[in-house]
């Protein structure tokens, strides 16, 4: 957090010693001090740049399922015979920190066939409605490898 | 030329809204509707707001396009948990699922006496014996 505060100050600070203020010089600040961060990862004891990286690999990652899922709900709406077979399914959860859980949650929703529902009170269960539930164990293990472990990577 | 493509954006947005819309009428139960609503809707409105980005960057309209990604946060932010409210409430109502679904680890889960949910962890377990 510290370092990425740096980042901040030296993006500013570029841009209004160099040249113009404007969000171009701003951004190119942002990549200067990002790059300085990351060569000065080892002396200042920082996962920042590594977890900036994470952090910006899941967002990608989201919109393309984003974009993925709003097209197969499209295909189902479309398609003239409802052939999905719905159901809730208990994904067990591996961390039991808030802030990821919440992530993972939003994420759910939001990508293929899966829509979040509620989370037991010990935080163990997340339980998730799915479009296509035929196969729970197989929707489970892609849920664990896919988006719990890249946000394990990034905030953990 | 930025016409055309802010263009794309607009109607293929109101063409996912469409969609959803259309969702809600044709899916067989609460749950699959929200399906349609948060995920086709959301894309919907986020091309839609991508087009007032593409037209305030062409026109250096700074303040436009941060407002433009700021609704874009909020409604990526939002519609989960809108999504989260409606399908629990549906659930701890009795709202029932479609009869072709296949299974259903929530059931009797919910402890309203205690205002518990249960997971699979031990100190629970007891009250999930109870309760089937």
């Amino acid at each position: 957090m510290k370092a990425f505060a740096l980042n901040i100050v030296v993006a500013l600070v570029w841009a209004s010693t160099i040249g113009p203020f404007t969000p171009g010089n701003v951004l190119a600040g942002f990549l200067i001090g990002y790059f300085v961060l990351w060569l000065l990862r080892k002396q200042l004891k920082t996962r920042y740049t590594s977890r900036a990286f994470q952090m910006l690999k899941l967002i990608l990652l989201f919109l393309y399922e984003l974009w993925l899922s709003a097209f197969r709900v499209a295909i189902d709406v479309l398609s003239p015979r409802m052939t999905f077979r719905p159901g809730i399914v208990g994904l067990p959860l591996a961390s039991d920190d808030d802030v990821q859980i919440t992530v993972l949650a939003n994420l759910i929703t939001l990508t293929p066939g899966t829509l979040s529902m509620d989370v037991s009170t010990d935080k163990s269960v997340l339980y998730v409605h799915a479009m296509r539930a035929d196969d729970p164990e197989g929707l489970k293990q892609s849920i664990k490898s896919g988006f719990e472990a890249q946000i394990k990577e990034a905030l953990d | 030329m930025i016409d055309l493509i802010a263009g794309i954006f607009v109607l293929s947005g109101a063409t996912f809204c469409l969609i959803a819309a259309i969702g809600m009428v044709r899916f067989p139960d609460l749950y699959v509707r929200m399906h349609a609503a948060t995920k086709a809707g959301t894309l919907g409105v986020g091309l839609a707001l991508m087009a007032v980005v593409v037209f305030g960057a062409v026109s250096g309209d700074l303040g436009t396009v941060l407002r433009a990604l700021a609704a874009l946060l909020f409604v990526l932010l939002t519609a989960p948990i809108g999504a989260h409210l409606l399908a629990r409430a549906a659930y701890a109502t009795g709202v029932e699922m479609w009869h072709k679904s296949e299974v259903d680890d929530l059931r009797g889960k919910y402890d309203f006496s205690r205002d518990v949910l249960i997971g699979d962890g031990g100190a629970t377990d007891e009250a999930s014996e109870d309760r089937s």
